[in-house]
């Protein structure tokens, strides 16, 4: 019978893979690069978490004696950055990394190296931004880091050098990454894999690209100004020279605003890739979903002073980014219809990565409501610096970005491991999740509203501000629980875990049609596409009967179903309603089938599949580079010279090391 | 070299057709926009900001911190007093300079898509000229040179006329503008010298064509991004 669930089938070790601390260092797999980001930005994660928990300590009561205000500066500002730019982004440049090449039928990204040194950039970026807490001034000028308080004026320690230079470091990581993957999409796509077939979250990830591309130079700018404000005694933000404070405002929120749709859209993405496997049902709406997702990046551009309506900017402006503002709402409110009318009438499952997933859809509302309020200049002039704003945009980033992210881990994991995350485990982690989040951050509304202002280190009692900050306390308390309890399964199940086969939950995409883990080639046979849902296609036609299709059809069964290459035959493949998890009983696909006889993979020698070879110049190109930019720190040592020295000693080694990345062929000739 | 690694046995065609380096290159450039887009601006905003002198276009009195865009301050102590720094004449050689560095970059670009059709460029001393990949590259990477000679002496005479980086607004946004522009050409200049040396030590031809199309682009939107800041900051006043 065709329908026998064939074990997951793993690459065995005489494949490419090599294991091993060098085989990590030198990889240029981008499933390996992508684990490498998801269990840098988990850590991350932990960390940022853990200076959250710090602030809601020192908050839970009044007048906190946890931390002094200059600590509790240097807590915030490392939260946020740490966050957003340690977290959010390179979580998301995780699955950028697993899915893209998967999602659209290619063997690797288009420039496998550059792929390894955006990780190491990261990684070493991450780094060299932390050491700050080692030698006792982390950042603390905010993650917006505005002028004039962040000039030397005003701040003449190592705070904001760290900060300044470790976000250029990143930035170079998320530059290289989105020339990157804009080209392997572009130009890596399997054969029919049109744009308008495209997974959306290849399409969201690809709009998220541009996003950076464009937005990354504009903040590399604006710290490039306050760098040399600070090193080199320029004038850019200085005001007694006539500088003016809102060009950085301006400089930072036009990149700051698109940043938050860089950070958003990946979770969109991956909630649009969960809600139609766990529905059975094609997306409602696909080309609004990737016309909305255009749209909002493009308004996204045009946004960026609603973040200043406090400075006093005009009537005018005032008006002209209130109403762009608003306008964001008619697309994302599309996308949450969309999204509604995608699980209306299906057959849901009710998985974690779906919870995850409904609960992204259900609380970005909560948010995007009361962004939409402070569309509103008047109103925004009383809620802009309350906690009514950090209610709003925790409302997005934690029940908005991360609630999707988790989905992701929680429907990727099989696919990055070959392991099934424990779903008890995953109840546990979501509902905490779920109600910690909701119970810290929705009191914020309240005390927002009730005056107390952002960024206080303390606060008298009887302002009415006790029980909503105690309740966030608490809130958080809960929040750390399910953090451990779902880093506890994450850990766990990369050895316990369920086999999770090629396609444990029935899904209609690429990726889902080779083993997992993937073999370092992906695909044996590169796929031919016919329509969105090639799985569907192949294993429920009915699922895909209204969603277009290439007139040779038949073209579909180029690719691989559970395990087996489906000839025309496999039609008769059925994968019935309903996934293994909790229900193997009653699914052929899964651990409970008939006993796995493990067969080892082919490997792309075997296949004569041209595969790149490991590199270690990445890794060394990062290394040089971060210190180079590290060295800059010294000169506010009072030690000008050897900061000249290293910075060239570093430019040097650098420069070496890049000749010999491009003067290193990618692959062994044929 | 990592030439077209695309074309290779085993690797399925590209979707577009086009090299990856093409695509990728492409996107540097749109992003590279945005970064002197931010540079430009800030220099506009910032133009006729300054509270001292000197100023790019105007005679600036130090003593009374007059200001006339005519032409000397009447009764200012000769010491005090300064004339606009923009030396345009000047600027328009090196402009010229690195425009011709473009023409160089054509030409080298065809050089090498024709190295296998000897006799291309015509007859005589003119097509053998043409037809020398080595030549229209080490050219190209001279003329880039050369602007940044010019540069270097700009500079050099601004700051003994009493402008550095740190004196004014002017100073800063024009010396960071035309700094972040002069580093871009420093790098170009280097990737030409890299392809002469290629060229020398094994000849670049029709299939290498990609490697000097990259470049290409990159030189000449280099050129154009100085086409730009030429016209606003030194032409319009």
């Amino acid at each position: 019978m065709a329908t026998t669930a064939t074990a997951p089938t793993y690459a065995g070790a005489e494949s490419h893979a090599e294991s091993g601390l060098w085989s990590w260092l030198s990889t240029v797999d981008h499933k390996r690069i992508a684990a490498l980001y998801l269990g840098t930005s988990l850590f991350w994660f932990l960390v940022g978490g853990l200076e959250a928990s710090i602030i809601r300590l020192q908050l839970a009561l009044p007048n906190g004696n946890v931390v002094s205000a200059e600590r509790f500066n240097e807590l915030f500002t490392m939260h946020g950055t740490t966050m957003i730019f340690l977290v959010v982004m390179p979580l998301s440049a995780a699955f950028f990394n697993l899915l893209i090449p998967l999602q659209i039928g290619a063997r690797d990204v288009a420039f496998p190296r550059l792929n390894a040194f955006s990780y190491w950039v990261y990684l070493f970026g991450s780094i060299f931004l932390n050491v700050s807490w080692f030698v006792g001034s982390a950042p603390d000028g905010g993650w917006f880091g505005y002028t004039p308080l962040t000039t030397l004026a005003y701040s003449k320690n190592l705070n904001i050098d760290f900060w300044v230079l470790g976000l250029q470091i990143l930035g170079v990581s998320s530059l290289a990454a989105g020339f990157n993957f804009i080209t392997t999409i572009v130009n890596m796509r399997a054969p029919g894999m049109y744009f308008m077939r495209m997974p959306i979250f290849t399409w969201m990830s690809f709009i998220v690209q541009f996003l950076i591309v464009l937005a990354f130079p504009v903040i590399t700018i604006a710290l490039v100004f306050l760098q040399f404000d600070r090193f080199f005694g320029t004038n850019f933000y200085e005001i007694a020279q006539g500088g003016d404070p809102l060009l950085w405002q301006h400089l930072f929120w036009i990149f700051g605003h698109p940043e938050v749709y860089i950070l958003i859209l990946p979770a969109f993405g991956l909630v649009s890739e969960i809600l139609p496997t766990f529905s059975r049902k094609p997306l409602f709406g696909y080309p609004v979903m990737v016309y909305s997702g255009m749209l909002i990046a493009f308004l996204g551009f045009g946004v960026w002073a609603h973040h200043m309506f406090a400075v006093g900017m005009g009537p005018i402006a005032d008006t002209v980014f209130g109403v762009t503002t608003m306008l964001i709402a008619i697309p994302t409110g599309v996308k949450i219809f969309n999204w509604i009318f995608t699980m209306w009438g299906g057959v849901l499952r009710f998985t974690t990565a779906m919870k995850f997933a409904i609960t992204l859809v259900a609380l970005f509302v909560v948010g995007g409501i009361s962004g939409v309020m402070h569309a509103s200049p008047p109103a925004d002039l009383q809620q802009t610096d309350t906690y009514f704003i950090v209610a709003h945009f925790h409302y997005v980033l934690v029940a908005g970005s991360m609630m999707g992210l988790f989905a992701g881990v929680y429907y990727y994991y099989p696919k990055f491991t070959g392991r099934m995350l424990d779903e008890k485990l995953g109840s546990w982690h979501f509902w905490l999740f779920f109600i910690g989040v909701n119970l810290t951050f929705f009191p914020m509304h309240f005390s927002g509203l009730y005056g107390m202002p952002r960024r206080i280190y303390r606060y008298d009692a009887g302002q009415g501000w006790e029980s909503f900050n105690l309740t966030s306390s608490i809130g958080m308390g809960i929040q750390i629980i399910a953090t451990v309890i779902g880093f506890w399964n994450f850990w766990r199940s990369r050895k316990n875990g369920d086999i999770a086969g090629n396609d444990p939950w029935g899904a209609p995409t690429l990726e889902w049609s080779i083993p997992s883990p993937p073999p370092d080639y992906n695909f044996a046979k590169v796929p031919k596409v016919t329509s969105r849902y090639p799985l569907w296609d192949v294993k429920s036609p009915a699922l895909t009967s209204e969603v277009p299709h290439s007139p040779t059809g038949e073209e579909r069964v180029d690719i691989d179903v559970g395990g087996q290459h489906a000839g025309r035959v496999s039609r008769a493949i059925g994968n019935p309603p309903g996934g293994p998890v909790g229900a193997s009983r009653e699914v052929p696909f899964g651990p409970s089938g008939p006993a796995p006889t493990p067969r080892r993979l082919p490997t792309a020698k075997e296949l004569g599949i041209p595969m790149p070879n490991p590199s270690i110049k990445p890794f060394f190109v990062a290394l040089f580079m971060t210190l180079m930019f590290a060295s800059l720190i010294a000169i506010h040592k009072d030690k000008t010279q050897l900061a000249v020295v290293l910075v060239m000693l570093f430019a040097g080694a650098l420069t070496a090391s890049l000749y010999g990345w491009l003067l290193t062929p990618l692959e062994d000739e044929h | 070299m990592s030439t077209s690694a695309v074309a290779h046995a085993g690797h399925p065609p590209t979707t577009t057709g086009l090299d990856h380096r093409k695509i990728a290159i492409w996107a540097f450039i749109g992003s590279e926009c945005m970064l002197f887009a931010s540079l430009i601006s800030t220099y506009l905003i910032y133009k006729g900001r300054s509270r001292v002198g000197p100023f790019p276009h105007e005679w600036w009195c130090q003593t009374t911190n007059a200001t006339s865009a005519t032409g000397p301050i009447a009764g200012c102590p000769a010491g005090a007093l300064f004339k606009p720094i923009l030396n345009i004449p000047v600027t328009s050689q090196s402009t010229f300079v690195l425009l011709m560095s473009s023409l160089a970059m054509v030409l080298a670009l065809a050089a090498v898509e024709n190295k296998d059709k000897p006799g291309w460029a015509g007859p005589g001393f003119g097509g053998r000229l043409l037809e020398s990949s080595k030549l229209w590259l080490l050219s190209t990477a001279l003329l880039g040179a050369g602007f940044l000679c010019y540069q270097a002496y700009e500079f050099t005479s601004f700051v003994h006329e009493g402008l550095t980086i740190k004196t004014n607004l002017f100073g800063s946004s024009f010396f960071t503008l035309t700094g972040f522009h002069g580093a871009h050409v420093t790098a170009g200049v280097l990737w030409l010298l890299t392809l002469l040396a290629i060229d020398v030590k094994r000849g670049l031809g029709p299939r290498d064509a990609l490697l000097v199309d990259i470049s290409a682009l990159y030189w000449h939107f280099v050129d154009v991004v100085w086409i730009a800041i030429f016209t606003l900051v030194y032409l319009i006043r």
